[in-house]
């Protein structure tokens, strides 16, 4: 019980990591309909970013902590503007052409951010020693004790409050009505007078701003990283869109945390070496019976 | 008497449109008046949808240039500007013959959404927004205000809070009009506004047209198939065949023009005198 109980609390953290990468999936998929397959590289790059602040952050004595860092916090902000340029500087961005195209412009900046980290930081991998480090004693059972460690629970409570900004957003705020009539339809959208593409932009930077306070989240939990992380991690994060149904925003959140819950007691009850066959297999028994996700719309056809 | 002349708010001036060897639109120019209700009408396929496609920013046309005159400051070149410019600047609205709602959005959100600019300005990039700051609250409330008053206008208050594409067909022509005004036009371009609706649906729209020019004092120029309604409500008409202007004038000129009365029954030109004088029986 003890041990189900801690594998809960760790499936529930890194499934909120997948939930915030996966919420940038869903939504560039929400306005323009393509998979944006640069978004994991985008993570990666927030990760490091992360690691090479908080290295100078040290070098120049800043040691508390929480100071430390928010500043942090805000630094991996300043790769988002990678999101906007991938929409900009794509030979599509400006104008509506065949979906083909984006999609290649996605792979091409996922290659792109890969070998600049590789040939910039080295493509060995990366450690930050610990920098939150103690937890709380959740309760004994026997000689088994249940820990929730402080980064749980920062992590948890980041993704909480990212999500609740998130939602106010895309349901209260100008961009968020703008953006849900770009979702619907991007002609009559334009000659209500929203200007789509810096619409559409914004919703890139949205996404990557998460996938890079993701990375964050993720240097912080395992203290590791390499070049190469936003690959699984971004397509475990894709499939979470996926699994929650691609297009929503609770969905991708949903999403995320099931597939988290479903690595973690995969490694901890059977063996850790087939925890991604068991999440990808997951996705395709779920998309059998719910071909569009666990809370996705159906396809309506425009007549 | 030719007032649109003397203050159009739109000029059109050898406005052609080709489409591969396809020639749409053939050296057309028209005048629009400010505070007219302007239709233009002709047989199908004459290349009406395809003139509003071109003021709204769907097509760049091939040669012409069609001018926006504000009632003060300077006038804007519409085949230069990118689609949300027009309406955003240059404030020219348009609803379309098939509608195009915001379906999944509420009654009421359709009409924020065309309120857009001033609202992301209030929200100083969303930031504001998200804060509640006291700029963006009564920006918002500025909005649905003027929504109220559109939905009053329309007769869909009680539906606010409806999705908009589960209206009934007369009421989704009435909001996108109303979504149309919430831009604050200049210009109101109507596609077939009267099209699909019933008798006293039809009339109502009569109204609620007149209303908008008298209170509004904006120009209104629509598309229309129903001769009744043209000849009724507009000060002016403008009569396209073949993607050619072959009339322009008075609904009253327009009536009495051997050339539109050919263009409708379909008669070439020298059996013309026949085909009018057995009209006018």
């Amino acid at each position: 019980m003890a041990y189900f109980l801690q594998q809960l609390i760790n499936g529930i953290a890194l499934g909120s990591i997948y939930g915030l990468i996966a919420i940038g999936y869903t939504m560039v998929y929400g306005i323009i309909g393509m998979i944006n397959f640069a978004h994991g590289d985008i993570f990666m790059v927030g990760a490091f970013i992360a690691l090479i602040a908080f290295l100078a952050l040290m070098a120049l004595g800043v040691t508390m902590i929480p100071l430390a860092l928010l500043i942090v916090l805000v630094v991996p902000w300043r790769s988002p503007p990678s999101g906007a340029g991938q929409w900009n500087a794509s030979p599509t961005g400006r104008y509506a052409n065949p979906f083909a195209w984006r999609l290649i412009t996605a792979i091409g900046m996922s290659i792109v951010l890969q070998n600049f980290i590789q040939v910039a930081q080295g493509a060995r991998v990366k450690p930050l020693q610990p920098v939150i480090t103690g937890g709380y004693e959740f309760f004994k059972d026997g000689d088994f004790t249940v820990i929730i460690s402080n980064i749980q629970i920062l992590i948890v409570v980041t993704t909480l409050v990212l999500m609740t900004a998130f939602w106010l957003i895309i349901s209260r705020t100008a961009l968020g009505r703008a953006q849900r009539a770009c979702e619907q339809d991007r002609l009559m959208a334009a000659l209500s007078g929203v200007n789509v593409d810096r619409t559409i932009s914004l919703t890139f930077v949205l996404g990557a701003a998460l996938a890079a306070v993701a990375g964050l989240l993720y240097l912080l939990y395992y203290g590791v990283i390499d070049f190469f992380i936003g690959f699984v991690v971004g397509i475990k994060a894709f499939t979470a869109a996926v699994f929650g149904g691609i297009g929503s925003l609770p969905g991708a959140m949903l999403g995320g945390l099931v597939i988290g819950l479903i690595e973690t007691f995969w490694s901890a009850y059977f063996t850790i070496e087939y925890k991604d066959v068991a999440a990808f297999s997951m996705l395709a028994i779920v998309l059998i019976f719910f071909p569009t996700g666990l809370l996705g719309r159906p396809e309506v056809e425009k007549v | 008497m030719i007032s649109w002349h003397e203050d159009p708010v739109l000029k059109v001036e050898h406005l052609t449109m080709r489409f591969g060897g396809l020639v749409a639109i053939d050296d057309v120019s028209f005048d629009v008046g400010r505070h007219d209700i302007t239709a233009l009408i002709g047989p199908n396929g004459a290349g009406k949808t395809t003139v509003f496609n071109c003021i709204t920013g769907f097509y760049k046309p091939t040669e012409g240039t069609m001018e926006l005159r504000q009632p003060e400051g300077p006038a804007f070149r519409l085949e230069r500007l990118d689609d949300h410019q027009i309406n955003a600047s240059a404030r020219v609205a348009r609803t379309f013959q098939n509608i195009r709602l915001f379906a999944g959005m509420t009654v009421l959100e359709n009409l924020m959404v065309a309120q857009h600019n001033g609202l992301s300005r209030a929200s100083a990039l969303t930031v504001g927004a998200i804060l509640g700051l006291g700029n963006f609250a009564r920006a918002e409330k500025a909005a649905v205000e003027l929504a109220r008053h559109w939905l009053e206008r329309v007769g869909l208050v009680s539906r606010a809070d409806e999705p908009a594409g589960d209206l009934p067909y007369g009421d989704q022509r009435r909001l996108e009009i109303a979504r149309a005004m919430c831009t604050r036009p200049l210009l109101l371009c109507l596609d077939e506004p009267a099209a699909g609706l019933n008798a006293r649906e039809s009339d109502g729209l009569n109204e609620l047209l007149y209303s908008i020019r008298e209170q509004e004092k904006i120009a209104i120029f629509l598309i229309e198939h129903d001769m009744s309604v043209v000849m009724a409500i507009s000060d002016h008409i403008i009569v396209l065949d073949y993607g050619k202007k072959i009339a322009d004038g008075t609904p009253k000129a327009i009536r009495d023009d051997a050339s539109v009365i050919a263009a409708y029954l379909g008669v070439p030109d020298e059996e013309l005198p026949d085909a009018v004088s057995e009209v006018r029986l």
